[in-house]
C-alpha cells in the first residue's frame, strides 16, 4: 500500500514561458536588437501607428526594422507591414489570446534579424492576458486611443502597470469626441506612477518625433550597457 | 484571464514532478497566487478539472493560497498592503500606487500516493 507524501515544487506557473523569454532576450542582446512589445485593445490603431513609425524611422535612418505580428487569424497586418518594406512574420494564435515566449522565439528564427536593428512585436489586441507573458522584450509599449474612454487604464490596470510608456493615439480626433486628454494621463499615472506618456497621431504625424526619440534613446542605452558588460 | 493556459503550464510541471513510477496519483496541488495576479478562482477551478483529465492529477484537489497585494504609494513613499488594485493608500489616502509584489503565480507543492 503506497503512502501519501508531499512533494515541494516551488516553481512559477509561467516558468516555462519565462525560460523561452530569457532565451529570446539573450539572443536579442547578443545582436544588440532593441525589442518592443506593442500591447493594446483591438482597434487602438497599433498597426497604422507601427506603419507610420517604420516609415518615419526609415526617413530618419534609424537602422533596420523587423516585425512580428500576432493575431488570432488572418495575415492582414503582416501584409500591411510588408508594404512599408520591413520584413514581417505573422503568428496566428488561433484560440490563443496572447503571444508567448515560444511563439516569438520561432518567429525570430524566420526573421533573420540584423545586428543593432529594432524588433517590433505587435501583440494580440487584448488588454488582459499579454500583460502576464514575458516575450523577452526590452519594453512593453501600451497604445491607447482617445476614442476608448479616459477610464481605460483604471478598467485594465495590469497592462498599463506592465508598460514602460503609453502612446495616446489618434489625438487628432480629440476635438471631435469630447475627451479630456489630461484625464487620460492622470489615470495612467494613477495605475503606474512611473509610466511615460506621449500624445501621438499616426494620421497627422503629431508626436512621432518624440516617440522616435524615445526609441533611439532606449536602444542606445541598451547597446551601451551591453558594450560595457563586454569590456 | 488565461486560466486554461495557466492550468496547462501547471500540468506540465506536475507531470514532470510526478513522473516517477512509484507515484500512482496526485491527490492535491497547492498554488500561491497573489492578489494582483489576475487569476479568477472559479475559472481556475473549472479549467483545472478539464485540463488535468488523462494525467496523474486527474481528480486532484486544487488549493489556492492567497498572497496579499503590496504597493508603493508615490505620495508618501511607503510600502502598504492593499486589498484591491485601485484602493487608495491606507496611510495617506494617496491614489498613485505601484504594485510591489502580489502578482505571484507559484506551484507550492503537491500530495501524491
Amino acid at each position: 500500500m503506497s503512502q501519501e507524501r508531499l512533494i515541494e515544487i516551488e516553481t512559477g506557473i509561467l516558468s516555462q514561458n519565462d525560460r523561452y523569454a530569457a532565451g529570446n532576450r539573450a539572443r536579442l542582446a547578443a545582436q544588440g536588437v532593441y525589442a518592443v512589445n506593442l500591447v493594446s485593445s483591438p482597434g487602438s490603431g497599433k498597426t497604422t501607428l507601427l506603419c507610420a513609425t517604420i516609415r518615419a524611422m526609415a526617413d530618419a535612418q534609424m537602422g533596420d526594422v523587423a516585425v512580428i505580428e500576432g493575431d488570432q487569424q488572418t495575415t492582414n497586418d503582416a501584409d500591411r507591414i510588408r508594404e512599408t518594406g520591413a520584413p514581417a512574420v505573422q503568428v496566428n494564435t488561433g484560440k490563443g489570446c496572447h503571444l508567448d515566449g515560444h511563439m516569438v522565439g520561432h518567429a525570430m528564427e524566420h526573421l533573420h534579424l540584423h545586428d543593432n536593428s529594432t524588433l517590433f512585436i505587435e501583440n494580440v489586441g487584448n488588454l488582459v492576458c499579454p500583460a502576464a507573458f514575458d516575450l523577452g522584450e526590452d519594453a512593453k509599449v501600451a497604445i491607447l486611443s482617445v476614442t476608448e474612454g479616459e477610464d481605460k487604464p483604471l478598467k485594465y490596470p495590469d497592462m498599463f502597470t506592465a508598460a514602460r510608456i503609453a502612446l495616446l493615439n489618434k489625438v487628432d480626433l480629440a476635438p471631435h469626441c469630447d475627451v479630456d486628454l489630461d484625464l487620460y494621463e492622470t489615470n495612467l499615472k494613477r495605475v503606474n506612477p512611473l509610466i511615460e506618456v506621449i500624445r501621438v497621431s499616426a494620421r497627422t504625424g503629431e508626436g512621432l518625433p518624440e516617440w522616435l526619440d524615445w526609441l533611439a534613446r532606449n536602444a542606445t542605452a541598451k547597446r551601451g550597457t551591453a558594450e560595457k558588460a563586454a569590456e | 484571464m488565461h486560466e486554461m493556459s495557466l492550468c496547462e503550464g501547471i500540468r506540465r510541471v506536475v507531470e514532470q514532478a510526478a513522473a516517477a513510477p512509484d507515484i500512482s496519483r496526485v491527490t492535491r496541488v497547492r498554488l500561491t497566487v497573489g492578489r494582483f495576479a489576475g487569476v479568477e478562482k472559479p475559472a481556475m477551478h473549472f479549467a483545472w478539472d478539464v485540463v488535468m483529465r488523462g494525467s496523474k492529477a486527474e481528480g486532484a484537489t486544487l488549493e489556492i493560497i492567497d498572497q496579499p497585494g503590496r504597493a508603493l504609494c508615490y505620495d508618501c513613499m511607503t510600502e502598504v498592503e492593499i486589498e484591491n488594485r485601485l484602493d487608495p493608500c491606507p496611510d495617506c489616502g494617496g491614489g498613485k500606487l505601484l504594485p510591489q509584489g502580489g502578482d505571484e503565480l507559484q506551484i507550492k507543492d503537491m500530495e501524491v500516493i
